[in-house]
């Protein structure tokens, strides 16, 4: 029986980069739920859904949610404190 | 500018009886598995349904209880939004008018909760006359945790995503609650004939 | 863009190499990859994301595909696609799955299956820049038969000082093999991968199973977490549109 285990955020590294117009997974972001700061290449990433469901690889709480609109590509933000570039 | 690729066709997407697929829908023969997150893993000694009514009353099984209501067996054809369509799938489980003919105050919108946290809204009436069922049975079977077992409900009239999957109880209201996906921007509603996809459809 | 294929190189019974040419390509990083999207006639998409083999060599662009049993991109890829044809790519895609030279080492690459595709552009990459940085590459195939690049791996071990390459076989061996012949666990991760002391820059690439299983397995050894970066194919190997 297989288990629908996550993906890796470097497998949305295309999508993000559409919606921000920048390389992303190689940003570090704060989960709002456990505080823990990781690069969002490594967030675990539910991708066979309505919606690509990016969580923080800590806890498992939503980060954001991706969803492909007909007008558009929305990104919810659900429980991230913040996004930070490397330098 | 996309193009058309010499030579590739694609998965072989099957039509299906006409009138049986709702507009957009190719039918499959399998069975995808589709989730928002972590598969929970419920012990079926720690398992509940509760139903909690507009009034804040709340009526609760557990799984030994909750087997033991009469279950009924529907044949029916499942569509989910990422336009895969299965038909004839079979599940036996509790239909929501033996769960909700004990409730006090019936309300006019629910919400049902999952184990892990997933959550989806409907109208009363879309879950009651014979419209919705509690299911832990597939196709014989127990209902493997892939797709959503010990239960999931079920609501074949509306895209899948309205049938949640390891679903815990429902909380029942006059007023109207978005849920996962709902508020990720999917239709409130859902109903697969008028292709109700996405909010604004 | 629009890439034209060029070439093709089998690499195993189930696995090909396709050489592309990308008019103007902006060079990409060891462990990126390519967005691949195929239209058909009656508009029908699909898209999938595959690992870049080698790196940067002015427009052109290798990728490797593994044959997906009853997929639906990987058997045109391998077994329709001619030279000549065009195909949709995007890319390069990627910033946190990435090595390059200046990155340093020790470099340790762990991958399953075709795992093993990004990080073999990894390895390219070191052996021509002539890094410094020594480099351990370890591999899991399930026979002989099914190992990519085996014939250049080869050669890489025996005449780079810096390169030491392992392969274990987790199904049938041949009957002069002398690696090891089970999946990877905690003893071989120990015995081949370079110890916690030298802090080691680590990519693992593969199915998820292999990788949950790996990336665990290294924590445990006393490997830092933020040195030990992951990449896991799913099933259908890529984001869905």
């Amino acid at each position: 029986m297989t288990d629908v285990r996550h993906l890796d955020g470097n497998v949305l590294a295309g999508v993000l980069h559409e919606f921000f117009g920048r390389e992303m997974t190689d940003q570090l972001g704060c989960c709002g739920h456990c505080d823990a700061v990781n690069a969002l290449g490594a967030a675990h990433v539910y991708l066979e859904a309505p919606g690509h469901v990016v969580r923080c690889p800590n806890c498992a709480s939503v980060l954001i949610v991706i969803v492909q609109h007909p007008d558009g590509m929305r990104v919810s933000y659900e429980s991230i404190r913040w996004l930070q570039t490397r330098s | 500018m996309s193009f058309v690729t010499r030579g590739f066709r694609g998965r072989r997407r099957l039509e299906g009886p006409p009138g049986r697929v709702p507009p957009g829908q190719y039918v499959t023969t399998e069975f995808p598995v589709l989730s928002a997150g972590p598969t929970p893993r419920v012990q079926l000694e720690e398992w509940s349904f509760t139903v909690t009514d507009a009034g804040g009353d709340t009526l609760e099984w557990t799984w030994s209880e909750f087997t033991s209501l009469p279950t009924e067996t529907v044949t029916v054809d499942i569509h989910c939004v990422t336009k895969w369509s299965k038909l004839d799938t079979t599940w036996e489980g509790v239909s929501l008018d033996t769960l909700f003919a004990r409730v006090g105050s019936p309300g006019s919108h629910a919400l049902f909760h999952s184990y892990g946290g997933y959550t989806t809204n409907l109208p009363v009436e879309d879950i009651t006359g014979g419209k919705a069922w509690v299911a832990f049975r597939y196709e014989g079977e127990p209902l493997t945790s892939e797709h959503g077992g010990p239960a999931r409900l079920l609501v074949p009239h509306l895209y899948f995503w309205k049938s949640a999957k390891w679903v815990r109880g429902v909380v029942v209201s006059d007023s109207d609650r978005p849920g996962f996906w709902e508020s990720y921007g999917y239709h409130n509603y859902g109903d697969p004939w008028r292709e109700q996809r996405y909010a604004g459809d | 863009m629009a890439a034209g294929a060029t070439q093709f190189i089998d690499e195993t019974p189930r696995v090909r190499s396709i050489v592309l040419d990308c008019h103007d390509w902006p060079g990409h990083l060891p462990g990126q990859h390519i967005d691949l999207r195929l239209t058909a006639e009656d508009g029908y998409q699909a898209q999938r994301s595959y690992s870049i083999a080698a790196p940067a060599e002015g427009d052109r662009v290798i990728i490797t595909v593994e044959l997906v049993d009853d997929g639906e991109v990987s058997p045109f890829l391998i077994e329709d696609l001619r030279v000549g044809d065009r195909i949709e790519i995007r890319g390069p895609i990627g910033g946190y799955f990435v090595w390059e030279p200046t990155r340093g080492g020790p470099l340790q690459l762990i991958g399953g299956g075709s795992g093993v595709v990004p990080l073999m552009a990894m390895l390219r990459a070191s052996v021509r820049s002539r890094s410094d940085a020594p480099v351990r590459y370890l591999s899991s195939a399930r026979a002989y038969e099914d190992l990519i690049y085996r014939a250049e791996l080869e050669t890489v071990a025996s005449e780079e000082s810096g390169v030491e390459v392992v392969h274990t076989l987790t199904r049938n061996h041949p009957p002069n093999w002398t690696g090891p012949t089970r999946r990877v666990d905690r003893e071989m991760l120990a015995e081949h991968v370079w110890p916690p002391a030298v802090s080691p820059l680590c990519y693992v690439c593969g199915p998820t199973g292999f990788v949950e299983s790996v990336a665990t397995t290294l924590v445990e050894l006393g490997h830092s977490p933020e040195r030990v970066k992951t990449e896991r194919f799913g099933p259908s190997g890529g984001v869905r549109r």
